[in-house]
């Protein structure tokens, strides 16, 4: 290095691109390290993401099984009428019988069902019959709404025509209790189907229950924890610890077996006289409420905890010395530095809740059940793959959005936990 | 500082400890209250206990889908929590090597999968394993459970770089030491602690995990808490409790084992 001291303008010049370039190259290497895991993730995680997601909006059976029709829906000019001309139910017909023949006309009458009631029975009842036609009819306009009335109506083709892919917005309307009627403009659908924005209100008041409870329970917790001499702490700490690492199913089952009718929480009651029969605390909102604060609450105590640790008593004394009521100081002093551990454990417990499956499953009862249960039932047991998307697409949204604060509040990976 | 003390603060202070102590007890005494159940010799799992037995462990242990369900949780922890720890380590050591454009977004990008709920995560891998003949397969469940167990190590692993010092690399690489002989000799020995800690954090992840169990895991991939979930659902007998405590007994093992290395790192953090 010593011969390197004494150095003209050109030289400083080149050692500064030497410099750069070194730079550049250990940033390189920084990045190629984080490289994998970026792929895998990709890979293994954001892929299958973002095709779920994706079966919101691309609706593609009709499409698919009945490319004439689709095609032909596409070309009519609907001014002319809201029930098509020959060239349509002509292509229908085709698709009809071929789809009938190959067993396809089932994922065609599935997705009408979602639309229409009856859309299922009119597909097959339809296809069924004209299987059994000797020949082709001059007019299948006509014979096609001989059959099943139905094909005469506007209703049925507005659906076909919402159907026609390849895009749709008819399953994320449904999820906030809309729909496009005949003429395309959206609209609130009737009452009695109107179900899935109370869904989502059920879940962030959920939420938002279990986020304020533990909240009010956390506080104390980390308060009491960092108020302590840091080996007494780090004991105490197991104890918020340990549950932590309990698989969520062995706490679930113990939630159940604590609450049930003849559970310990009941027979405690009973003994001191404060109810005189069990009463039910699980397999409705309070069983899920109570194991929900249980199974969070670290996630609240460990952000709240690291900061109540950094907090140093001599702020408090000084406003209690200058003549600040306890409260006051309390208020005024304590609670904006540990504001920000208040908002990242409550924004955590939060998005971690909004997402919630296995706990309401298994102690919730029907009318406790958060969005996560619709978008596996509707992925599993209906087969409504397009609304389980969509359902799903509301609640990533809502869990991004938060997440994007969040991450903007503890900055990057140090300040997580 | 005592003299200040006025009646209400008293007051406020014994709710704080009142509350506090009650949440205590809130987090630990359920997970408590079903250990004796499992010893107990009826039927029903209620207090107070009739009498003492094992025979709801001999049910667990000499049972074919018990047993065959702690297997399979061991063999898919354990693959996915070592793909996880070698894939989170590397990325946590890039990100703390040099800051480059985006390090911020990336480090943000990583640890999603700790926070995307797990049904949609789920029911994606549902329909995205199906073409390539993953769902119902070993294979599957370890890739879901891999990806899930990163952002732990991650945060572990970069905890424990934050207090590793710099000059050791630098004195390293000045007396000769090839980068490759650095990380090996050096940093990694440093930070071996932290990263056994986040290699037994993904495998808690794992040994928990249920819901990518649920959709993507066939009748050859049943764990532990897929078993357990369907024996809440269906009907909770006392072999439940005794499965419960033995996944809490691991849990607890998991506990000690991770807060040792975690001290253990902090010190040599201390030192360093």
């Amino acid at each position: 290095m010593a011969e390197k001291m004494l150095v003209g303008p050109r030289q400083t010049r080149s050692l500064k691109r030497d410099l750069a370039r070194a730079e550049r190259k250990r940033k390189r290497n920084a990045f190629l390290l984080v490289l994998p895991l970026i792929v895998f993730v990709v890979i293994f995680f954001v892929a299958p993401i973002a095709g779920m997601l994706e079966r919101s909006v691309v609706d593609t059976d009709l499409m698919e099984t009945w490319p004439k029709t689709a095609e032909a829906v596409r070309a009519y000019d609907w001014e002319k009428g809201a029930v098509p001309d020959e060239t349509v139910f002509s292509a229908l017909a085709q698709d009809l019988s071929r789809s009938y023949e190959d067993r396809t006309a089932a994922a065609v009458a599935r997705r009408l069902n979602y639309d229409i009631s009856g859309g299922r029975s009119l597909v097959m009842g339809t296809a069924r019959k004209i299987a059994r036609l000797d020949q082709p009819p001059t007019s299948w306009r006509d014979t096609l709404i001989e059959i099943e009335p139905d094909w005469g109506r506007a209703e049925t083709w507005a659906a076909v025509r919402r159907a026609a892919g390849p895009l749709t917005d008819f399953f994320l309307l449904q999820t906030i209790d809309h729909q496009r009627d005949i003429d395309g403009s959206i609209v609130p659908v009737p009452t009695e189907r109107a179900v899935y924005l109370q869904i989502y209100t059920r879940t962030f008041a959920i939420a938002l229950t279990v986020t304020l409870l533990c909240l009010m329970i956390g506080f104390p917790i980390a308060y009491l924890l960092a108020g302590l001499r840091e080996n007494t702490a780090n004991l105490l700490m197991i104890l918020v610890l340990l549950p932590f690492w309990t698989p969520l199913l062995v706490r679930t089952a113990a939630w159940v077996v604590v609450l049930q009718e003849h559970g310990l929480v009941n027979q405690m009651l009973q003994f001191l006289h404060l109810t005189d029969g069990p009463i039910r605390l699980v397999y409705n909102r309070s069983g899920v409420i109570i194991s929900m604060t249980h199974v969070l609450l670290p996630f609240m105590i460990l952000p709240l905890y690291a900061v109540m640790r950094t907090v140093p008593p001599s702020y408090m004394r000084a406003a209690r010395s200058l003549g600040a009521p306890p409260f006051t100081a309390f208020r005024r002093v304590y609670i904006p530095q540990v504001m920000p551990g208040i908002a990242a454990g409550s924004i955590l417990v939060f998005i971690i809740a909004l997402g919630y499956y296995i706990t309401p499953a298994l102690v919730g009862g029907a009318a406790d059940q958060m969005i996560s249960y619709y978008i596996a039932f509707y992925t599993t047991d209906t087969v409504n793959w397009g609304l389980a998307a969509a359902l799903g697409t509301g609640l990533f949204a809502a869990t991004l959005i938060l997440y994007t604060i969040y991450s903007r509040l503890v900055g990057g990976v140090r300040g997580v936990m | 500082m005592s003299g200040a003390i006025t009646g209400t603060e008293k007051a406020w202070r014994v709710v704080l400890y009142v509350v506090a102590i009650g949440g205590f007890f809130f987090l630990v005494a359920p997970i408590l209250a079903i250990v004796p159940l499992s010893f107990n010799d009826g039927q029903f799992l209620t207090y107070p206990l009739r009498g003492v037995s094992l025979r709801w462990y001999e049910d667990f242990f000499f049972s074919g889908t018990w047993m065959s369900s702690i297997r399979n949780s061991l063999i898919i922890g354990v693959v996915a929590a070592t793909i996880a720890t070698f894939l989170g380590t590397l990325a946590a050591t890039g990100l703390w090597l040099a800051d480059f454009p985006g390090k911020r977004f990336i480090s943000a990008f990583l640890l999603a999968p700790m926070i995307v709920p797990m049904v949609i995560y789920a029911v994606g891998l549902y329909f995205y394993f199906a073409p390539f003949d993953l769902t119902a397969t070993f294979t599957g469940l370890i890739l879901a459970h891999a990806v899930l167990g990163t952002p732990f190590v991650v945060i572990t692993v970069t905890a424990t770089l934050s207090g590793f010092d710099r000059t050791l690399i630098r004195a390293g690489l000045s007396l000769g030491a090839s980068p490759i002989r650095v990380a090996r000799s050096v940093v990694f020995p440093l930070i071996a602690p932290g990263v056994i800690f986040g290699g037994l954090f993904a495998f808690s992840v794992s040994l928990e995990e249920v819901i990518t169990v649920l959709f993507i895991g066939g009748p050859n991939q049943r764990t532990l808490p897929r078993e357990m979930f369907s024996g809440i659902r269906e009907n909770i007998s006392p072999t439940i409790a005794a499965a419960a405590t033995i996944m809490i007994v691991l849990a607890v093992l998991l506990l000690l084992s991770a807060e040792f290395l975690r001290r253990r790192s902090s010190r040599l953090q201390a030192k360093g």
